[in-house]
């Protein structure tokens, strides 16, 4: 517990994973360090190949056979019977350990593609069924009856022809929610979700947002958001951690990153994204690409993008900045002896103009 | 689902007309009459050419062909065996060819599967080379290659197994041919099998499972293997056909009285009838398996089942 | 919201030891805009063909097999013309002798000796030696004719080889054309050509292949008719399979726009762009094309004596089999090679040029 009176439930330290092939090596996480506390919601945001989804992947022990874990803990507090808590470093714990006990029974994941996330073979109400039974050993009956609420909890109409169907009978958008409904059947405490709305319409990404934010409150559970469309995390998010090349780069209240970014790539991504009163006639762009994670990285990773770039980024990683009790950014702009840099003008008018529109 | 059979039904009927129109076509073009007897006097073929209706124009004689082919009723041979009904010749030939066929791919296929399962699971490993290896091999060289092989070493060589088939010892005598007929099947089976396991395991279903917390056994045979194992169905059928294709040489090697070397005495001796008959059947085989494994096929997948209603 | 000021706060201390890091004096100084900022880093994009090849000859298998098939042809386009012996050439004193090879007989195998099992023992006989013939040589031994095995062979193989190519060039054509057609046209079109082929595949292609090889006389032609005739349809569905995926593609409508004709397109659009697939379909085609050609030799209906292919070969040996079994390995052996080895071959092209695609 902490002096808010928030209890943590996720703890990263350190954490540095490498994938391994035959070419080469990838050191894909860096070192990142986390925090997740109970009944928030926290988004990592950054572009693909940022080392988001694998971040989370490790917490579920679901990574890739040819990935290995440097070095890290991942500390997670749950209750293990009533008002029992317990706290584990999930990176310690065998895959049959993770399975038996943290997969869908405390932490549940959901995938960004519900096309290809569900089973074709199974009748969705199996699916729905099969962690139930499988960590609970629940009879047949009870577990039917649960899967009905679940679906009914999730916003599905007529769950009693649903639950028989299959998968490829099924929306889109119904499919997320079965892929929810799944998830929350062991009731777990955390749930993580791997751009959850990607891959379905516009229309029913809203749908799908808002329901995950009902059964959060409903629930009591933790979520983590992962994703690297700003306008889901500013609905959504209570913390943003900004991910870059392995690592954080930045981390705040949703307030503090849209109102006060600090790291030059959090600018970027700011100002990239395009809003009805863009006065520039170019769509902004960071220029370049991300780094090739093979290479021993030397500075900041972000420097060779980065207009603002000081001399030292070339040569030292920037450690994190502290800049209020909640928000840190890893640029050495922080530094006292770095020059006092501005966000680019039209992210500054910007923010104001959104400032000005929320008084 | 009814209109998946229906279309699967007619399409098969309609291959099998087409087959019997070409075998009666290529009857005609074949030298000689049926009644191949030199002895007979001009009337006397003009008697038995009205009696089998011969004289008659060929529409009529198409369908009246037809009907009897699908009776059964092939006629008689003239050169293995004077005058014989054909279909006498087949009934005691045809089960021990159906034994033989049917041990190959019962064996083939269950150690196929069982072999490109294990490739998968260990994926890049000795296992999966060895698959790979055995698939290649398998697949490319001849059934009649290895029966060869198997007869000179285990029967002459060795003298483990009777080099020849007989009634006395039937199941002993059917190993070896049995085993020479399904390493081809066993070949494709297991790389199909590895194929399609290696892409169900990537997929993401599995790690929604896994993330689920499921692992071990259950994951493997409630996930992994259903997915893979409904493709599976389409590839044994014109494996069957390969088969029959390989039985011909195979029981002339161990000289088993099947329908294989009936048809290959057959064609060695022109005796036109007998092959034609021996055609026929093969096609009517192939043609109900492949309308057996679509069926299946549409049955056991709950894509093909359950048509798509829409959506919400 | 009350967050109100937007200067850059300073940081109220970092979470730094300073003593860990060494700093220089202009660490703090803007490193100015330098190019890389406004370079992407691209990689050159390869050439296609460059890529195809480097991931041909990486395929350790598909590599050998090329070799082994290279060696192959060279033996048998001149593989005949190392011996002095015709391959119809009968010398019925030198019948069955076992293989002798000048040089490696002196090292006690392949010097003529041959194990023949009786029903009192095994005995070792040597033909050369019982007819006195010391200058003869026969590098794979002779036949029950007193043909040499070598030439008869190497001219076998050359004869399957040439059946099978002539079968899948044709096939391919035939094949190619008509799944092109089908996929372009599309619609009826496409709906009665894809019946017609379905129905034709439903035939067993050995009983076609039997049939015609009864009516028709013997001969290369007829054989590779008779081949031709079942092998197309493989082709035509890999061929309409690719149409129909580039049919909807820009450079084909591009094409259209500027008043290409139909066969324009189909052709010189289309064509180029599948050509990876069709070779790998050809590669495919040749060992069912030699093993049919084997298999229809070995039931009688192939070539007629005195020419011979590696099935009639097979054939032919099959008898002595038991008693002179060294007259069956050869053609077996290249048979079996050949077709290992083409199908390896077909493999590693088809990873080769698209290294997603799955095996079937």
């Amino acid at each position: 517990m902490d002096k808010k009176g928030r209890e943590k439930i996720l703890e990263m330290r350190k954490l540095s994973i490498s994938f391994i092939s035959a070419n080469a090596t990838v050191n894909a996480i860096r070192g990142v360090d986390l925090d997740l506390y109970k009944g928030e919601t926290l988004a990592i945001v950054g572009e693909s190949g940022s080392g988001k989804s694998v971040t989370m992947k490790a917490a579920m022990g679901i990574l890739d056979k040819n990935a290995v874990i440097n070095d890290g803990t991942i500390l997670f507090t749950y209750n293990r019977k009533e008002n029992e808590k317990e706290t584990v470093d999930l990176i310690k714990l065998s895959k049959k350990e993770m399975r038996k006990n943290i997969n869908g029974k405390r932490i549940a994941m959901i995938f960004q593609d519900p096309m290809t996330s569900l089973d074709p073979t199974m009748s969705v109400g199996k699916q729905i069924m099969e962690g139930m039974i499988w960590h609970y050993g629940t009879p047949q009956k009870e577990a039917f009856e649960k899967a009905l609420d679940l679906l009914k909890e999730v916003g599905i109409d007529d769950p009693e022809k649903r639950i028989k169907q299959y998968p490829h009978q099924l929306s889109g958008g119904m499919r997320q929610r079965v892929v929810i409904a799944i998830a929350l059947a062991c009731d777990p405490e955390l749930l993580i979700c791997d751009e959850p709305t990607t891959a379905l319409d516009v229309t029913i990404q809203a749908k799908i947002i808002e329901l995950i934010q009902r059964i959060q409150r409903e629930r009591g559970i933790s979520v983590i958001y992962i994703t690297h469309d700003l306008g889901i995390v500013a609905k959504v998010a209570d913390y943003v951690n900004v991910m870059y090349a392995g690592k954080i780069v930045e981390k705040g209240t949703v307030d503090e990153i849209y109102f006060d970014p600090r790291h030059p790539y959090t600018w970027g991504l700011l100002s990239a994204m395009p809003d009805l009163d863009t006065d520039d006639s170019r769509l902004y762009t960071i220029p370049g690409s991300p780094p090739s994670l093979r290479n021993e990285i030397k500075g900041d990773a972000f420097a060779p993008r980065n207009i603002y770039a000081l001399k030292i980024d070339e040569r030292l990683e920037p450690p994190m900045f502290k800049i209020s009790e909640t928000h840190y950014a890893a640029t050495w702009l922080m530094d006292e002896r770095a020059p006092r840099i501005e966000m680019p003008a039209e992210l500054k008018s910007r923010i104001a103009r959104m400032l000005k529109e929320s008084e | 689902m009814r209109k998946y059979i229906l279309k699967r039904v007619l399409i098969s009927v309609f291959t099998l007309l087409a087959i019997t129109l070409v075998l009666f076509i290529l009857l005609q073009l074949m030298p000689g009459s049926p009644f191949n007897d030199e002895k007979l006097s001009a009337t006397q073929k003009a008697a038995l050419n009205a009696k089998y209706g011969l004289d008659q124009p060929l529409t009529v004689q198409f369908l009246k062909y037809v009907y009897n082919m699908f009776r059964g009723s092939f006629g008689v041979s003239y050169n293995i065996s004077k005058n014989t009904p054909i279909s006498q010749l087949i009934q005691s030939r045809l089960p021990i060819s159906i034994a033989v066929g049917g041990m190959a791919v019962t064996l083939g296929a269950i150690f196929g599967l069982i072999l490109g399962i294990v490739a998968a699971l260990k994926h890049n490993t000795f296992w999966d080379t060895l698959c790979t290896i055995i698939s290649v091999i398998g697949v490319s060289v001849p059934s009649y290659v290895f029966a060869l092989g198997l007869s000179y070493t285990f029967g002459f060589k060795l003298s483990w197994l009777p080099m020849l088939y007989s009634a006395g010892q039937p199941f002993t005598s059917s190993v070896m041919p049995s085993v020479a007929l399904s390493l081809f099947t066993l070949a494709s089976v297991a790389r199909f099998t590895r194929t399609e396991m290696l892409e169900v395991l990537g997929s993401d279903y599995m790690l929604l499972a896994e993330s689920k917390g499921i692992y071990g056994g259950p994951l493997i045979v409630r996930h992994a293997l259903r997915n893979s194992l409904i493709p599976i169905v389409t590839v044994l059928a014109p494996l069957i056909v390969d088969l029959m294709t390989g039985s011909l040489v195979v029981e002339k090697i161990f000289s088993i009285p099947g329908v294989g070397s009936l048809l290959v005495t057959a064609i060695q001796s022109n005796d036109y009838n007998v092959v034609i008959a021996l055609s026929f059947i093969y096609s009517a085989m192939y043609v109900g398996i492949m309308l057996v494994v679509d069926i299946l096929y549409g049955i056991i997948d709950p894509r093909i089942r359950l048509a798509k209603e829409g959506d919400n | 919201m009350a967050k109100k000021n937007n200067k850059p706060v300073t940081a109220s201390g970092p979470e730094i030891n300073s003593a860990a890091y060494e700093f220089l004096p202009d660490d703090f100084t803007l490193r100015g805009n330098s190019e890389a900022t406004r370079i992407d880093n691209n990689f050159a994009s390869q050439n296609y063909w460059l890529e195809v090849r480097q991931r041909f000859f990486g395929n350790k298998g598909a590599v050998v097999s090329l070799i082994l098939v290279i060696i192959i042809c060279a033996l048998a386009a001149f593989g005949p013309l190392m011996t002095d012996y015709s391959y119809k050439e009968q010398k019925l004193t030198e019948k069955n002798f076992a293989p002798r090879i000048p040089l490696i007989e002196n090292l006690g195998i392949f010097d003529g000796d041959e194990s023949l099992k009786t029903t009192t023992g095994t005995k070792i006989i040597n033909g050369y030696e019982d007819k006195n013939l010391t200058d003869v040589y026969y590098w794979f031994g002779s036949d029950t004719l007193g043909r040499d095995i070598w030439t008869r062979v190497w001219e076998g193989t050359r004869i399957s080889l040439g059946i099978a190519l002539c079968a899948a060039i044709i096939d391919m054509i035939i094949g190619m054309s008509y799944g092109l057609i089908s996929g372009y046209f599309g619609g009826r079109v496409d709906s009665i050509m894809s019946r017609i082929a379905e129905v034709i595949n439903g035939i067993p292609r050995l009983v076609i292949v039997t049939l015609l090889m009864l009516v028709l006389p013997h001969g290369f032609v007829t054989i590779v008719f008779a081949l031709m005739i079942t092998e197309w349809i493989g082709m035509s569905r890999i061929a309409r399979a690719e149409m129909l995926k580039l049919k909807e593609q820009e450079f084909v409508l591009a094409s259209r726009t500027l008043g290409a004709k139909h066969f324009f397109i189909i052709f010189k659009e289309v064509l180029p762009n599948i050509i990876g697939q069709i070779i790998t379909q050809l590669m495919f085609s040749i060992p069912t094309a030699i093993f049919t050609e084997a298999f229809l030799s070995f039931v009688g209906l192939g070539i007629p004596v005195p020419m011979c292919s590696l099935g009639s070969l097979i054939s032919d040996a099959f008898n002595s089999f038991t008693t002179h079994p060294y007259q069956i390995v050869p053609p077996i052996l290249v048979l079996a090679l050949l077709m290992l080895c083409f199908n390896m071959l077909a493999d590693g092209l088809r990873e080769a040029f698209d290294p997603k695609l799955k095996e079937m």
